[in-house]
């Protein structure tokens, strides 16, 4: 067997995951990263990772309830089989990172300790301080850095992904990349190529997400064929802290720890807050939502807080939106456990909100949408064949997708705590299939691979740089990104109108063509951060098109894309007859809007603009119901569509008899 | 000059501040250390921005980047550095401003102006090569990482069940060093970490009192140890304490230079004594 290696783009956790797992097997890794894999974004990850444990199943938790918390809270909108897939390993991935040395916080018998998360009513949250991410990255970066040590791994830090490399058959066999300290554009050959490059959250200008967050990898794969998926699931995290360059992540797991959110009653009350009695406090989450109080999904948290701020004026300041996350009346202990954000939020506010409740308001987090990648089906355990070629691989032979840039797991909306989760599961998940694939390979090693398909593709991005610089217009690629990001945020995050949507898309198009006047204040070829920015700015007007387009032709509420107008209105009688009509109603529309809406959107590109097409869900293992956390009537709700289902499963039953 | 990181200032102090910052117009200017490529010379261009509330380090770099015009009003080139998170827990924006090696992000504008009157001071650290301008190469921080190796080396990534238990004191002992985010700061405070002495630093060395002390990681204590004993290890400490001042993340690392230290004795008198 040739000499074989594998391209592992990103190195956060799913991409960390991978080269580690891959190096065991014994495949060379080269590991291509924006910034020291060690300063990926996933340190920003916070409050914790997801599992059944022993803790909740003695309370009643398995593996498939967790499934369950995962689609329904993802509004039934993902591939059931790999979440499935997902749900049944945690518990040993957790297992797995505990053996790597995870600082993960303890009980007195020495155990894993774990708290509550939005969306469950289970504490399946391992957590480690409140930096979770933080601690899980620099485990898998000590374990890759152990196999550099031993050659398997090469890192490329500070080197850029410009695309993949596609011969003639649209096999993967290689990737363009560039050194952002000497900008030398090179080529990588490689028998399969993993992107592991995370979400887009700068389209949006500020978000929680870091500054190599700008979907330029995902674009790019996607101009050379590889579809993206449900790009309009943008996750809105309910609670960050707003700043001038970004928008700082205050995690649910202070909610979890037991924070409580709330306005004071009086619109702009101007008292200290601490001074404020309970009965002149507005606790909203905990009044509208008894049941999951101020652990409901971010989805509807945001919702709400935009609601009490927008819609009723309660914000707490007159000219920036914001409510209360209140930790003060937590014990010292509970508090100590949440230093890592709290230490944040007096870092960048100057306030202690041990003593002082945090003004927090929703921001740009998470991308539930991504590459799209296939995965294949076990019918036995009704999750995914372990080493199938199929497991995410997208749509480019050789070409595989993991973490958050893969559009599998969540759905409509992310529950909190199941990202890392996630990616780490993605990781390891996909090297049995590399390792396999590797094995009976149909095309030869890419060694094999004709030079000139290697140096046509580091030619064509050297033209492309040397275009780009050659503009000389009078665009400041800062201020299209400013103005992006605004028309982004403003129109296409918590609620969405179809006439917004399409003033952004005019706006992207008018964008787009200032782009081609743009003019870079460094025209230079060492450690050019002007250049790189503006290049990823063109990826990320492409990323703004496929994300408000898709958002504009669904035409429903799921998840995280909420449109009013296109709400099925609540039952609100008070007679129990009347209220029932209503219900039946509900359920007619909702099954309606499934039958049309239960569906991916698939944006495909080519050369005259984006497609979009809709791909069935697999759904195979849980129906689809009503999500209706806090809905007035949701009782009667839950009781119609079951009877429904039941009506509908008779009816096949008896024309299975006939 | 050394800083302590953590000054705090009292509401009197800040109110004093903002004052101050309004009687100057709203405008304020910072000066920059540049540098064109690792060959080229330094010089320092200086920068007058607008005052924002909130504002911080790595704002004023956006901001910069986005319009490159001097004070005296020359179109520059955007100055480049290292950013990330933007949180205080990726350690990329780490640089010298004020004197005082820190982070950009978590350096709030208003609180710069009250350290000195003239204008803020940016370098970037003085103990790695210089790519250009802010950005310099930490590649030999994650080098020593290797030679005292900083992981804890498993059987494999199969299914063996959960790690050793470990106790809630051995957990809040382990957790703070294990926020180490490889920022740098320690060693550009350090005396002894310089071009020419070969000195580890006091971050490589708490990590390898953070895996040693691990149950398992443990197995390749004495390499660790070996390596804290060779030329560069814990002899070149100088005592300074200058690292634990300038921690972003207060690690003790003088405490694990501390236990280090004892190790190493004992480690070395058990091998006089062959064991």
């Amino acid at each position: 067997m040739a000499h074989q290696n594998v391209v592992v783009v990103g190195g956060g956790l799913a991409g960390l995951a991978a080269a580690m797992r891959l190096a065991e097997a014994g495949l060379h890794v080269d590991l291509i990263s924006m910034v020291p894999v060690k300063r990926s974004h996933s340190v920003c990850a916070q409050g914790g990772i997801n599992s059944v444990n022993e803790y909740t199943r003695q309370q009643g938790d398995n593996e498939w309830l967790h499934l369950d918390d995962t689609v329904y809270g993802g509004d039934f909108l993902q591939h059931q089989p790999p979440v499935k897939e997902m749900c049944d390993w945690a518990p040993r991935v957790i297992d797995l990172l505990d053996r790597l040395g995870v600082t993960f916080n303890r009980t007195n018998e020495g155990l894993r300790d774990q708290r509550r998360f939005g969306g469950t009513l289970y504490k399946r949250t391992a957590f480690a301080g409140a930096t979770t991410g933080q601690q899980l990255i620099y485990a898998l970066d000590e374990q890759v850095r152990r196999w550099e040590a031993d050659g398997l791994v090469d890192k490329y830090e500070y080197w850029e992904f410009l695309g993949p490399i596609l011969d003639d058959q649209g096999q993967c066999r290689g990737v363009v990349a560039q050194d952002m300290f000497s900008m030398e554009i090179r080529s990588f050959r490689a028998d399969a190529v993993v992107l592991a490059t995370g979400g887009c959250g700068l389209v949006y200008g500020r978000s929680t997400m870091s500054m190599i967050c700008t979907g330029g990898a995902a674009a790019r794969a996607f101009r050379a064929g590889v579809n993206y998926a449900n790009g309009e699931f943008i996750q809105v995290h309910p609670t960050a802290i707003p700043g001038t360059d970004k928008l700082r992540l205050m995690s649910e797991s202070a909610r979890g720890e037991g924070g409580r959110v709330w306005v004071p009653k009086k619109p702009q009350d101007d008292r200290d807050p601490m001074s404020i009695p309970a009965s002149e406090r507005y606790y909203f989450l905990e009044e509208r939502y008894p049941e999951y109080g101020n652990l409901v999904p971010r989805d509807i948290a945001t919702r709400e807080i935009f609601d009490v701020c927008v819609n009723l004026n309660l914000s707490v300041e007159q000219d920036r939106l914001c409510v209360y996350l209140d930790v003060t009346e937590l014990p010292a202990t509970t508090l100590k456990k949440l230093d890592g954000i709290l230490e944040i939020y007096e870092k960048f506010q100057g306030d202690n909100p041990r003593v002082v409740p945090m003004k927090i308001f929703p921001a740009v987090h998470y991308s539930m949408g991504g590459l799209w990648a296939d995965f294949e089906r076990d019918d036995k355990t009704g999750g995914m064949v372990i080493g199938s070629p199929r497991n995410h691989l997208s749509n480019v032979p050789g070409l595989y997708v993991i973490g958050e840039a893969d559009y599998q797991y969540h759905g409509g909306n992310r529950l909190g705590a199941n990202s890392l989760l996630s990616c780490i599961f993605t990781g390891l998940f996909v090297a049995p299939t590399i390792e396999n694939q590797l094995t009976s390979l149909k095309n030869g090693s890419s060694n094999d691979a004709p030079a000139s398909l290697f140096d046509g593709a580091v030619a064509e991005h050297k033209q492309q740089m040397a275009d780009l610089i050659a503009r000389n217009g009078d665009e400041n690629p800062y201020q299209l990104h400013l103005e992006l990001g605004d028309s982004m945020t403003r129109n296409v995050t918590v609620v969405r109108r179809n006439k917004d949507i399409e003033s952004t898309l005019s706006k992207i198009a008018e964008l787009t063509a200032r782009y081609k006047h743009i003019s870079l204040a460094d025209k230079g070829n060492w450690t050019n951060q002007n250049f790189s920015f503006t290049r990823a700015l063109g990826d990320m007007l492409l990323m703004a098109r496929v994300i408000a387009q898709g958002a504009l032709q669904r035409d429903e509420c799921r998840g995280a894309h909420f449109e009013p107008d296109f709400q099925i209105t609540a039952p609100d009688a008070d007679d129990p007859a009347t209220l029932r009509k209503q219900a039946t109603t509900w359920c007619q529309s909702f099954k309606k809007k499934n039958e049309q809406w239960l569906k991916s959107t698939i944006a495909k590109y080519t050369p005259d603009g984006v497609e979009f097409s809709y791909e069935d869900v697999d759904t195979s293992l849980i129906p689809p119901r009503p999500r209706t956390y806090g809905l007035k009537g949701a009782e009667i709700i839950g009781e119609v569509w079951s009877e429904m289902l039941a009506a509908a499963d008779s009816d096949k039953e008896a024309k299975v008899g006939t | 000059m050394l800083c302590k990181n953590r000054r705090q200032y009292d509401a009197k102090e800040l109110e004093a501040a903002s004052a101050a910052i309004i009687a100057m117009a709203k405008t304020f200017t910072v000066t920059v250390q540049r540098q064109d490529n690792p060959h080229g010379g330094k010089y320092s261009e200086s920068f007058e921005l607008p005052y924002e509330p909130g504002m911080n380090m790595t704002t004023v770099l956006q901001r910069i980047a986005a319009n490159p015009v001097t004070s005296d009003h020359q179109t520059s080139a955007p100055v480049a550095y290292d950013a990330c998170c933007l949180e205080e827990i990726c350690g990329a924006c780490t640089m010298v401003i004020n004197g005082c090696v820190r982070q950009a992000c978590s350096a709030l504008i208003d609180n710069l102006l009250q350290e000195s009157t003239g204008p803020i001071d940016v370098k970037p650290m003085s103990k790695f090569p210089v790519v250009r301008d802010l950005v310099v190469n930490r590649k030999p921080m994650f080098e020593s990482l290797k030679r005292v190796k900083a992981w804890i080396a498993v059987d494999g990534y199969h299914d063996l069940g959960a790690g050793p238990r470990v106790s809630v004191p051995q957990q809040e002992e382990a957790y703070p060093l294990s926020r180490c985010m490889t920022c740098g700061c320690c060693v550009e405070a350090c005396p002894q970490f310089n071009d020419k002495s070969s000195f580890i630093g006091p971050a490589a060395i708490s990590q390898a009192i953070l895996f040693n002390v691990h149950p398992t990681g443990s197995i390749d204590r004495e390499h660790r140890l070996e390596v804290l004993t060779s030329p560069g290890g814990i002899a070149d400490c100088g005592n300074s304490q200058n690292c634990v001042k300038v921690c972003p993340k207060e690690i003790p690392l003088t405490d694990s230079i501390a236990k280090a230290g004892r190790d190493t004795t004992l480690y070395k008198l058990r091998q006089f004594f062959g064991r």
